[in-house]
């Protein structure tokens, strides 16, 4: 577990609906919620998931920090918007589901096997690596996240679509050895590391 | 009409439903000459189109007689029927108020015989039951209609049904000269008493009020209960067919951003007792469901909600429902997650009854600039309101208990108005 984790227990205690009020997303939307459970009724994610968004407010409230932040459930988000519609509350349920997903990758606790945090890891390996998106290493990268045996079969699935792509120049075969990378590389790399400074007294105010 | 009196010691009561019959009344019975309009053909408001009342289960037309009775018995009152208020304009003590009188097309003469009804041929949709059914282009609203007189549609002016109508009437009452109206007159008070509408079900798409035939609203419902109503006070599906497993949707446009915003406060009472409805025709033979965010029951009517519990053949399901899809036989599926347990459900239902709130009718731009109209369109308690006064379900969303003493507490504000102006009182 990170050091921001422990310094977040230690400042919020047992209560998990401040520091989500206070670090989350539109966290501060949590208490309108009055449990109708119109948003996890019109959530087209059906039984795919642990806790429909109705659950994870509920959980907020009852202090299950770890259940929440470490669900898989905000990850499965597909940004649908129907909640966002139908919420007789006007909840922001979907950008509080971002919110609730980043803030528990910002404390280690996201699933590591989730499909979609794996590809944001690799969405972001990417980006600090050459200072913009590499499409052809992400999806080899997404392909073979479950092995080697299973990448190939997803390969060869997705074969198709690649041949297609790379006949109407949508994707070069090359860009995979190497590939090209943003102009001022150094220039991103300076203004990352500046975000991880920030990052780092943020955890110390709190560590104290 | 032109010979309506009225003064700055007049107090003009806007709506006649229960609310605004209790503040004319009222006020009338302290001595106050008032002024009571009705814009419908008669008055009695949305309690004439309840089967029965909670939380007793008794007819209205029991608490409507009563009122009637001292209506009839005050002389201090003036009631114009077909009526609407164009402007209202000046202050406390002195407003003048621009009126519209429809033509009825039937006068004082009538002694409701229903000749004229039986004459006609043309048929129009009949608003006592929701447009549910037709009635005749000459027509008594409904038997607890006051005055007891008939009106002829509009619509069949200039045609030879309405010939018929005035050759059928032995007493001279058909008058078909009768014009529109407009007159001017100065009151020193008023109290709003507008009341309520039925939000309309077909807004909330989920729902599908308008594509399914077996999704209905409450209002509907009451209306299948009366034996003169559209389904001869029988419980039935759009094929007439007998329901047995009828589902209530509560806050059905209610507590709802995206519709009206306020509880509505009697949809949960009147989906409990229509489920006694479902019960007294039904019995063992039907079961009711009840999905809810919470059920509002206050104080001393959750006995009987607590009665009802104790049904077996009633149960609740606490959950908002999502949506709903159409299923087989002209069945819907409802589905949802319910709250105790986050279950998912799709439960089939063959009627659904939607309990829709109530809405609403106080209008924008007639009232003097200043008036006091909160977002959920009911008129507040307020200083700058003068000497006009909401009552009613124009205050608030109340049951008729509430909306009576809702009603009282306005006409005693609109005495003290009209005794300033007389000069004894302040
Ligand atoms: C499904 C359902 C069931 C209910 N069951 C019960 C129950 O069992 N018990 C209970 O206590 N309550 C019940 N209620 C609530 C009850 O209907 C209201 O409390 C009651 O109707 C309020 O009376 P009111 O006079 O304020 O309004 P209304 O009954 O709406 O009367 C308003 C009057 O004003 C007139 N009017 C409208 N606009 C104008 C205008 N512009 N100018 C002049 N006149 C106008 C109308 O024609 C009408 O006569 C129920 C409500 C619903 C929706
Ligand atoms: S729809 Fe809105 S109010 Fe209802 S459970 Fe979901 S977030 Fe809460
Ligand atoms: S936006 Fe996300 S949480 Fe909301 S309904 Fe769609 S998938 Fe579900
Ligand atoms: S208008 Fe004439 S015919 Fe019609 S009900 Fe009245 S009295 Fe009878
Ligand atoms: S009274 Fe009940 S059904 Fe009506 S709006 Fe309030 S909670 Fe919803």
């Amino acid at each position: 577990m990170s050091e921001m984790n422990q310094a977040m227990i230690e400042k919020y205690r047992s209560n998990f609906l401040q520091e989500v009020e206070a670090n989350v997303e539109e966290g501060h939307w949590v208490k309108m919620c009055m449990q109708c459970g119109v948003c996890s009724g019109s959530c087209p994610m059906e039984n795919n998931w642990d806790h429909p968004p109705q659950e994870l407010f509920m959980m907020i409230r009852a202090n299950k920090r770890d259940e929440v932040l470490s669900s898989s459930s905000m990850w499965m988000c597909t940004s649908c918007y129907n909640c966002i519609a139908r919420c007789p509350r006007g909840l922001p349920i979907t950008h509080i589901m971002h919110g609730l997903a980043s803030y528990g990758k910002r404390m280690g606790l996201a699933p590591k096997e989730q499909p979609t945090v794996k590809f944001g890891d690799i969405f972001w390996k990417s980006i600090v690596e050459n200072g913009r998106v590499n499409e052809l290493k992400i999806g080899v990268g997404l392909y073979f996240m479950n092995g080697f045996v299973q990448g190939i079969k997803n390969a060869l699935a997705g074969k198709e679509l690649g041949l297609a792509m790379m006949k109407t120049k949508r994707m070069n075969p090359m860009e995979y050895f190497g590939g090209h990378k943003c102009k001022d590389r150094s220039g991103i790399a300076k203004m990352l590391a500046k975000a991880a400074e920030f990052e780092a007294e943020h955890v110390a105010k709190f560590g104290k | 009409m032109s010979e309506v009196v009225a003064t700055n010691e007049t107090i003009m009561v806007v709506g006649g439903g229960i609310s605004g019959l209790t503040a004319a009344l009222e006020a009338a019975e302290c001595g106050k000459q008032v002024l009571l309009i009705e814009k419908a053909p008669t008055v009695g408001g949305r309690v004439g189109q309840l089967y029965k009342y909670f939380p007793k289960l008794c007819f209205p037309t029991c608490g409507l007689e009563i009122q009637y009775r001292r209506l009839k018995a005050n002389k201090n009152i003036r009631l114009m029927t077909m009526t609407e208020v164009a402007g209202i304009s000046g202050e406390a003590g002195n407003y003048s108020v621009d009126l519209k009188v429809a033509p009825r097309y039937v006068n004082e003469n009538c002694t409701a015989c229903g000749d004229c009804a039986n004459a006609v041929e043309a048929e129009v949709d009949d608003a006592h039951n929701y447009n549910m059914k037709k009635t005749k282009a000459a027509y008594l609203p409904h038997n607890m209609a006051y005055p007891q007189r008939y009106v002829i549609d509009p619509s069949i002016i200039g045609t030879a049904d309405a010939d018929k109508a005035k050759a059928a009437c032995k007493v001279g009452a058909v008058d078909l000269e009768m014009q529109e109206e407009n007159l001017s007159v100065t009151v020193g008070s008023v109290i709003w008493a507008t009341g309520w509408k039925p939000y309309d079900a077909a807004k909330i798409q989920p729902y599908g009020y308008d594509r399914y035939d077996n999704v209905i609203t409450n209002v509907e419902f009451e209306r299948m209960m009366d034996p003169k109503g559209p389904t001869g006070g029988k419980i039935q599906r759009a094929d007439g067919t007998t329901p047995k497993n009828i589902a209530f949707i509560q806050c059905a446009g209610s507590r709802d951003r995206n519709h009206l915003k306020h509880c509505s406060r009697i949809c949960c009472m009147a989906s409990l007792k229509q489920t006694t409805y479902v019960a007294e025709q039904l019995g063992d033979e039907c079961k009711s469901t009840i999905y809810y965010i919470d059920i509002r029951a206050i104080d001393r009517i959750d006995d009987f909600h607590q009665r009802v519990k104790q049904d077996p053949n009633v149960s609740f399901v606490k959950s908002k429902v999502a949506n709903i899809v159409g299923g087989s036989d002209g069945n819907v599926v409802l589905r949802g997650v319910d709250t105790e347990g986050y279950n998912r459900y799709a439960n089939e239902h063959d009627l659904v009854v939607l309990a829709t709130g109530m809405q609403s009718t106080v209008p924008t731009g007639i009232f003097p600039e200043g008036t006091v109209i909160n977002e959920h369109g009911f008129i507040d308690l307020d200083e700058s309101n003068g000497g006009i006064f909401g009552a009613g379900c124009s205050s608030d969303a109340l049951d008729v208990n509430r909306a009576a003493q809702n009603a009282t507490a306005a006409a005693l504000r609109a005495i003290q108005v009209v005794n300033q102006v007389a000069g004894t009182e302040g």
